[in-house]
């Protein structure tokens, strides 16, 4: 990336020195903001998307405080979702144990604000230990799996088996000498009674219960995660790992370590369900093993496919929809939420391979096109 | 010293048939289609409870277990013509597809059938070896792994269904041009991958508490033992199961059950960075 940054910046200097086109680092750097790997551009796109953000940030105004901790709930997944699309629709490699991360920086949460408190707004330190932990593991499980050259189904069942196999440890701690520190693990019942995210302020600390307050963080960290994201797929990066996903071989030939780039998305990727899973430990003080199990894994599958994987406006939008209609499911019919998801998950894959919002996308453009070449070839007729 | 020796033969001769008999579906259908089964422990349940109910209706333990393999089979037929073949140049897709089966599937037995159903008792006694005590159905499982696998030999190298199968997955384009119906052979190879799924079920169903997640049971085993081997059933499956089972069997003698699961698994991550193919891939390495 400095690589083609630096040869930029000489090109630059050197073709019109000094010239007033040239752009100041972080301009260029937001400019990457639109581009070829991300929908949406213009100042169509932009105005809507303020207007989407500020709706957003009044509507607690109009809702009751349960409603906006729910929302709040909806955003922690967000993360999870947007960093299995890089992984799978950007970078062409199916994780399917993203909740291994998710459950790793939960409990990693769990026991260090158990044992250190909250105070000092040490919950944000043990944010970051839990986002880092997850960072790791993905860098050594990334580095046996890209480094093995392994194909794109054993990647998914290998990530599925870590994250079985961890529940089952999790699963069975549930004795007294599972205890770290003062933290107890408590096997299948999870752990409870971490302290929420905690901000400490001038007239005393700011606890983040599931309410206004971290409804605001959350969407500020969902808004800050995806024009991050979208400029990270923008950069010389992301066009690299599309370039991969489109065709390995030639992306190599071309004198890419393909190896390296789909590490790299990977643990981007693993560090954001990471995120998930810190949020979501803090948002109800609680995690289970049954987080990293089966159902949990397949979750952010659905949503991401039913979105549309091959881009983050698409998942981010997806995702937030299926999250809120399966917990209307949920509400009406328990029982046959799961069915219903995975019929969902049949139904995108038969017939709207790249998601349902993006197949609506390509639906309204391709009647908006018709609509318009009609009106071009009647004009014409007139004339 | 005897006694404790032949105990660690048969544990691990019980995870060598157990490695065998769950993943051997799941690698028919990987090895010969190319596609990741992740309904695969559903179907291992299917079997499992076609068993029970037989076996409650009266029939004979071996007849029962012989339906449960035949249900999960034709069931996976059906599920090869109405999904799978729509998805063959989208390997990822199938996963996906094949997840979203699984998840109706198992969901679906809960909701039809209840959170649990009345098992039968493992048949056949006990025998006794110094202090310790051996389950016989145990052996018998043992004996059916190996004989599974010769029976599945036979069956690729010296019929006709098993000669044109491989010649279709070897070249399809020139087994169809010589007159193979290669989608019949896809759905037959699903089936039978799906009917040996239903028999690993059929098979464990006495020694289980039938649940509908009950599949997850075998889950992480049989792709383990999938992963290790690669695509060859008998070079790859056969070999990664002994190997697998002698790790596993150790693991859990010393450490217990748990971290046999666990040892499985850093096997597994550490096989496929030295042989990303897996046994069969690096046994054969000269031969493509």
């Amino acid at each position: 990336m400095s690589d083609l940054a630096s040869r930029e910046g000489t090109a630059g200097a050197t073709g019109r020195a000094g010239g007033a086109r040239r752009r100041w680092r972080p301009l260029r750097t937001l400019a990457r903001l639109n581009g070829p790997q991300t929908l949406g551009r213009g100042p169509a796109f932009w105005i809507g998307f303020v207007v989407v953000c500020a709706l957003v940030g009044i509507y607690p105004l109009f809702s009751d405080g349960w409603t906006v901790g729910n929302t709040a709930y909806f955003f922690t997944w967000t993360f999870m979702a947007m960093g299995l699309c890089v992984i799978w629709g950007y970078a062409g490699a199916l994780s399917f144990g993203q909740t291994a991360f998710f459950g790793l920086s939960g409990y990693a949460y769990g026991v260090l604000t158990l044992n250190f408190g909250s105070a000092y707004g040490f919950t944000f330190g043990a944010l970051l230990i839990g986002v880092a932990a997850s960072a790791l593991l993905a860098l050594l499980l990334g580095y046996f799996l890209f480094y093995g050259r392994i194909s794109g189904v054993f990647l998914g069942i290998v990530t599925l088996s870590v994250t079985l196999v961890f529940e089952t440890f999790m699963a069975q701690t549930a004795g007294p000498e599972w205890t770290v520190g003062s933290a107890r693990l408590n096997g299948f019942n999870g752990m409870t009674g971490m302290p929420p995210l905690t901000l400490p302020w001038f007239d005393g600390d700011i606890v983040l219960w599931p309410d206004i307050p971290l409804y605001y963080l959350l969407m500020g960290l969902v808004i800050v995660c995806y024009l991050g994201l979208r400029i990270f797929v923008n950069s010389r990066f992301g066009n690299v790992l599309v370039a991969i996903r489109e065709n390995p071989d030639r992306a190599e030939t071309l004198g890419y370590d393909i190896r390296r780039y789909q590490l790299g998305a990977f643990v981007v990727g693993s560090s954001l369900a990471g995120l998930s899973g810190v949020l979501y430990t803090a948002w109800g003080q609680y995690i289970t093993p049954n987080s990293m199990g089966l159902y949990a894994a397949a979750l952010p599958i659905v949503w991401v496919a039913v979105g549309g994987r091959s881009d983050l406006t698409a998942t981010l939008v997806g995702t937030l929809a299926v999250l809120w209609v399966f917990q209307t499911l949920t509400i009406y019919g328990s029982q046959y939420a799961l069915v219903v998801m995975g019929a969902l998950l049949l139904v995108t894959v038969l017939f709207a391979p790249r998601g349902l919002a993006l197949g609506l996308v390509d639906l309204a453009g391709w009647s908006w096109g018709r609509l318009r070449g009609r009106k071009a070839r009647n004009g014409q007729g007139d004339a | 010293m005897l006694e404790g020796l032949f105990a660690f033969l048969f544990q691990f001769g019980d995870a060598f048939a157990f490695l065998v008999l769950s993943a051997s579906g799941l690698a028919i259908i990987f090895g010969m289609m190319g596609v990741i089964n992740l309904a695969h422990g559903e179907f291992i349940m299917c079997g499992a409870y076609v068993t029970v109910t037989a076996a409650h209706a009266g029939l004979p333990l071996p007849l029962a277990i012989a339906c449960g393999s035949l249900a999960a089979g034709i069931i996976g037929i059906a599920l090869e013509r109405a999904i799978i073949n729509r998805l063959f140049d989208r390997p990822l897709d199938t996963i996906v597809a094949t997840w979203g089966i699984s998840l109706i599937a198992t969901q679906g037995t809960l909701i039809l059938l209840g959170s649990t159903m009345p098992g039968v008792g493992t048949p056949l006694g006990s025998f006794e070896m110094g202090s310790y005590s051996f389950s016989e159905y145990r052996v018998v499982l043992m004996v059916i792994a190996v004989a599974m696998m010769g029976g599945l030999y036979l069956l690729f190298h010296r019929t006709r269904y098993g000669i044109l199968a491989r010649a279709t997955i070897q070249v399809p384009h020139m087994a169809s041009a010589l007159g193979v119906n290669t989608k019949v052979m896809h759905s037959l190879t699903f089936g039978l991958g799906a009917a040996l799924a239903g028999l690993a079920g059929g098979l464990y169903a006495p020694t289980m508490t039938l649940v509908p997640t009950m599949g997850t049971a075998f889950i992480v085993e049989s792709f383990v033992t999938v992963v290790v081997g690669g695509a060859d059933v008998f070079l790859g499956t056969a070999p990664a199961a002994v190997v697998l089972a002698f790790i596993k069997a150790g693991m859990t003698s010393l450490y217990g059950q748990l971290f046999g699961l666990i040892g499985l698994l850093l096997t597994v991550i550490v096989v496929i960075r030295i042989m990303p193919r897996g046994l069969s891939g690096w046994l054969l390495r000269g031969r493509e």
